[in-house]
């Protein structure tokens, strides 16, 4: 299984290439609404690719209140 | 009227199909001035429809297909009314959209729903009128309805039973969460998924086959096949507008309105 780690640098990875930011920009800590400049609909596109990515299924409900990327690669790792 | 440019919609025919595009910012919400012209093709079709084949439906807007009911508007209507005269207002919006959405669900062509990214709520609905749905992989559909103590209204649940079994529909509409296209597949939902950006072409490629068969035929399979639960609808109105007196509704539509949260569809 991926560690959290490799998670979290491939959602990091992903973002940076769907938004047109440079990957050395990102950081786990770092609040992704503000550092990709997406709305909510930005959101749910973000959350498609990811699940598409990870092959997983993640109900939206559960990024209620997650904002940063780490929580993100958690959310996703207990999917995995 | 075989082609019309409206302010939220547009129609044209070709070879045989009629393609409705909607195009109204930000993401097709459905308000007055889209039912008026929803109205209005509604009334055209009855015309065209004796010289096509099939009806695709998609959107211009990058964002969706279609975001659904638009809830600043009626919020907005809501507000201006007395609370007496609100449900009356929202009944006389319900029952048009619901002769709208019947008219296209019985039409005798073969109808398709060519959609991409957001196909929520009334988007949902208006998908979910059609014989196939054909999505783009980015492709998300979902039933918030309840987040906002309401139903759907636009005739979405008996379409849905009609469509789907009964352990997804509560799962959608009791969790009000989202999936994605693959989900929607697998479920049944959906006939074809296509790659990002490709969903038209491929509900144009499957209009082109449907053109090959004999129109009667069709139209007596389809007839068969596909029944219109104009009943259950109806009763679908009946609880949205009982619904619609609770103090909770307008708590929810004003948080929608007036949130500046990231996700303001979350609960």
């Amino acid at each position: 299984m991926a560690t959290l780690e490799k998670t979290t640098e491939e959602i990091l990875q992903l973002a940076a290439e769907h938004f047109n930011v440079p990957r050395a920009e990102l950081n786990s800590t770092d609040d992704f609404f503000t550092k990709l400049g997406i709305n909510s609909m930005q959101a749910l596109d973000l959350l498609t690719r990811l699940e598409q990515h990870f092959r997983i299924e993640l109900p939206d409900y559960e990024l209620q209140g997650v904002s940063d990327f780490r929580t993100l690669a958690e959310r996703i790792q207990s999917r995995l | 009227m075989k082609s019309f440019q409206g302010r939220t919609l547009s129609w044209r025919f070709v070879d045989g199909t009629i393609e409705l595009l909607l195009d109204r910012a930000p993401c097709n919400e459905i308000g007055s001035e889209t039912l008026g012209e929803l109205e209005q093709f509604t009334s055209a079709l009855e015309l065209l429809q004796k010289e096509a084949h099939a009806l695709i439906i998609s959107s211009a807007r990058k964002e969706g297909f279609c975001a659904g009911a638009d809830l600043r508007e009626l919020y907005g209507r809501c507000r201006a009314l007395r609370p007496s005269e609100r449900v009356a207002g929202v009944r006389e919006f319900l029952e048009r959209i619901h002769r709208v959405m019947n008219a296209l669900d019985s039409s005798p062509l073969t109808t398709i729903a060519a959609v991409h990214g957001v196909t929520f709520g009334g988007g949902f609905e208006l998908a979910l009128v059609c014989d196939l749905i054909i999505a783009d992989k980015m492709a998300r559909f979902c039933f918030p309805e309840l987040r906002l103590g309401l139903i759907p209204g636009f005739g979405g649940i008996p379409r849905l039973k009609r469509d789907l079994g009964n352990a997804v529909v509560r799962d959608l509409l009791l969790t009000g969460r989202s999936i994605n296209a693959t989900k929607a597949q697998s479920v049944g939902l959906i006939s074809q998924v296509a790659a990002e950006g490709d969903a038209l072409r491929v509900a144009r490629a499957t209009a082109t086959q449907i053109g090959k068969f004999d129109r009667e035929t069709a139209i007596a399979a389809k007839r068969f096949i596909k029944p219109i639960p104009r009943e259950e609808a109806h009763r679908e109105i009946d609880v949205f507008c009982e619904l619609f007196t609770q103090p909770a509704v307008e708590a929810g539509l004003r948080k929608f309105v007036e949130s500046t949260d990231a996700l303001p569809y979350l609960p």
